[in-house]
C-alpha cells in the first residue's frame, strides 16, 4: 500500500516521517500522475489560500477529486479546510468532498493557538491523545452523516464521512500515530464503486 | 489548555515550510502577495532596499499599518522588530501578528543583546550567517531561522554563502565523536546541549528557511536545494517591474525548485528583476547581514 502526501506546500515532510516510522510506503504528491500509484491520500497543514491556489496550477484540483471518489482521503488543519464543503472564506476554493462548513483561522491567531488533551473513538476504542492547533480551523455546521471521531468543548475536531476524514488539529505532531493507523485502516475495507 | 509553547511556536514554522513569505509595506501590496499566492506576509515600513537608499533610524512598523494588513489578509501577519528592543517586540504581541522578526534589517537597539524570545507567547524567527548564530538565536527561544543574506541587495551571493555555511557546519557535527562536541560548541559559540541535538539531527531543531537577495524563481530555487526549507522575498518582489506576476513565479518555484522544466515554464515571460548591488557598491559598515552576532 502506498500513501500520497500532497505536498505543494505545507507540513508534508512530518507526515512522511510518521508514515516512514510505520513502514508504509509513501509517494509526495506535486503532479497529477503521483497521484496514479497512490491508494490513499493525505492533505497536510499549511496554509488553505496557498494549497488551494497550487491545486488549480498544478491540475490537481481534478485528479483529486477523482481520485476521492474511490480512496480515502485525509485532511489536517488547512487540509480540513479543503475537504470542506464549504468554508467561510472565498480565498480558498475547497474540495467539497465532507458535508460541513468551516471557519478559518477560527480560534485567533498564533497568540490563541494551543494543545490540549482529546479522546477519539476509533473503531470503538476510546485512544487519548494530545490535539495540537495551530490557527486552527472550526467546524461550524455538518449534514447528519457525518461522524464525529473527536471533540473539544463539545465541538467536532476529528471527523469521518464516507472514505474520508478531516481533522482541525495536527496529528502529525501529537507524537503518536493513532490518527494515520486509524486512517489506512480505512482503506482495507472493500469499496464499492 | 496550553497556549505559548515552544511546541506550538516551531509547529506554526513546521506549517510555513515549501512556501514564500513576502515584505509588503502596505494593505494592496499584502493582497496583491496573498493573490499570488504568498503563505505569509511580513509588514514593514519600508522594503530593505529603500531602508538602504533612505538611511535613517530603521523602526518597528506602525501599529495602524499592521492592524489594517491584518484585516485585509487571512494568511499569517509577521513584523519586524529591532534587535534587542524588547519593547518593540511586546507592542507587536500585543497586535497579535503571528511571527516576530528580529531582524538586522531595522537598526539594532541593543548592540549586546537580542531578545530573550522565551518570554513571549508569539513565535519569533532571527537570522544567521553560521551555525553558531544560529543556535545562539535558537537557545534564546527563536521558533525559525533563516539565513541573513544581503537584504535588499537583491543578489544572491550572501544567501547562499550564510546557507552553505550552516549546512556544512551541520554536516561536520554529524561526523565528530561526542568527545569533540564539547570542544566544537565551545568554537561555535553555541549552547553544548544545541550542538549535541544537531550532531545527533544532522539539521536543525528548528526550520531553516532562506532570506535576503532573492530576486527570481531560480533564486529561490537555488535557496531550496541547498536545502532551505521556505524562502522570504523581500526587496525581490515589489522593486521588480512586475510584483504580482513574479511573486506568483516565485511560488510556484519553491514548490517545484527541483524541476527544470516547470522553472523554465514559470520564469517564461517576466519582466526585469530589481537591479540589485554588487556586493562592492554596499561598504562593509553599511551591510545589515553584520548587525547582531
Amino acid at each position: 500500500m502506498t500513501v500520497g502526501i500532497l505536498s505543494l506546500q505545507g507540513a508534508y515532510a512530518l507526515h512522511g516521517e510518521i508514515l516512514r516510522s510505520m513502514d508504509v510506503s509513501l509517494q509526495y504528491v506535486r503532479y497529477p500522475k503521483d497521484l496514479e500509484n497512490c491508494d490513499s491520500l493525505i492533505i497536510p497543514g499549511g496554509e488553505s489560500t496557498t494549497i488551494s491556489k497550487l491545486l488549480d496550477e498544478s491540475g490537481l484540483r481534478q485528479a483529486v477529486l477523482d481520485f476521492a471518489k474511490q480512496r480515502s482521503i485525509l485532511g489536517t488543519c488547512a487540509g480540513m479546510i479543503l475537504m470542506a464543503k464549504d468554508a467561510d472564506d472565498d480565498k480558498v476554493n475547497p474540495l467539497r468532498l465532507i458535508d460541513m462548513k468551516v471557519s478559518r483561522n477560527a480560534y485567533g491567531r498564533q497568540v490563541d493557538s494551543f494543545t490540549t488533551n482529546l479522546e477519539m473513538s476509533l473503531n470503538g476504542s476510546t485512544v487519548s491523545t494530545k490535539g495540537v492547533f495551530i490557527r486552527a480551523p472550526r467546524i461550524i455546521s455538518f449534514g447528519q452523516d457525518l461522524e464525529i471521531l473527536a471533540k473539544v468543548n463539545d465541538e467536532p475536531v476529528l471527523v469521518k464521512q464516507g472514505l474520508h476524514m478531516a481533522s482541525s488539529f495536527h496529528p502529525e505532531l501529537s507524537g503518536n500515530n493513532n490518527v494515520h493507523r486509524y486512517f489506512l485502516s480505512l482503506n482495507r475495507k472493500p469499496v464499492s464503486t | 489548555m496550553e497556549k505559548g509553547s515552544i511546541e506550538l511556536k516551531v509547529g506554526l514554522a513546521e506549517m510555513l515550510k515549501g512556501g514564500v513569505i513576502m515584505d509588503v509595506t502596505t494593505a494592496e501590496q499584502a493582497v496583491i502577495a496573498e493573490e499570488a499566492g504568498a503563505e505569509a506576509v511580513m509588514a514593514l515600513e519600508r522594503i530593505p532596499a529603500d531602508i538602504r537608499e533612505d538611511g535613517g533610524i530603521a523602526r518597528m512598523s506602525q501599529p495602524a499599518m499592521i492592524k489594517e494588513i491584518q484585516g485585509k489578509v487571512s494568511i499569517p501577519v509577521m513584523a519586524k522588530c529591532r534587535i534587542g528592543h524588547f519593547a518593540e517586540a511586546q507592542i507587536l504581541e500585543a497586535l497579535g501578528v503571528d511571527f516576530i522578526d528580529e531582524s538586522e534589517v531595522l537598526t539594532p537597539a541593543d548592540d549586546t543583546n537580542h531578545i530573550n524570545k522565551h518570554a513571549f507567547k508569539v513565535p519569533f524567527v532571527c537570522g544567521c550567517r553560521n551555525l553558531g548564530e544560529a543556535l545562539r538565536r535558537i537557545g534564546e527561544g527563536a521558533a525559525m531561522i533563516r539565513t541573513k543574506g544581503e537584504a535588499g541587495s537583491g543578489n544572491i551571493v550572501e544567501a547562499v554563502r550564510h546557507m552553505r555555511m550552516v549546512q556544512s557546519q551541520i554536516k561536520e557535527l554529524t561526523l565528530l565523536d561526542e568527545e569533540e562536541l564539547m570542544a566544537k560548541s565551545k568554537d561555535l559559540g553555541a549552547p553544548y546541549s544545541l550542538v549535541k541535538q544537531v550532531a545527533k539531527l544532522g539539521k536543525l531543531p528548528v526550520p531553516n528557511f532562506a532570506a535576503g537577495g532573492i530576486a527570481t524563481p531560480a533564486d529561490a530555487s537555488l535557496m531550496m536545494q541547498l536545502g532551505a526549507e521556505s524562502v522570504f522575498v523581500g526587496s525581490g518582489i515589489f522593486k521588480s517591474e512586475d510584483p504580482a506576476v513574479r511573486a506568483k513565479a516565485i511560488v510556484g518555484a519553491v514548490t517545484y525548485f527541483d524541476d527544470p522544466k516547470k522553472l523554465a515554464e514559470i520564469s517564461y515571460g517576466l519582466k526585469e528583476a530589481m537591479k540589485g548591488l554588487d556586493m562592492s557598491e554596499i561598504p562593509a559598515d553599511q551591510r545589515m547581514q553584520e548587525r547582531g552576532w
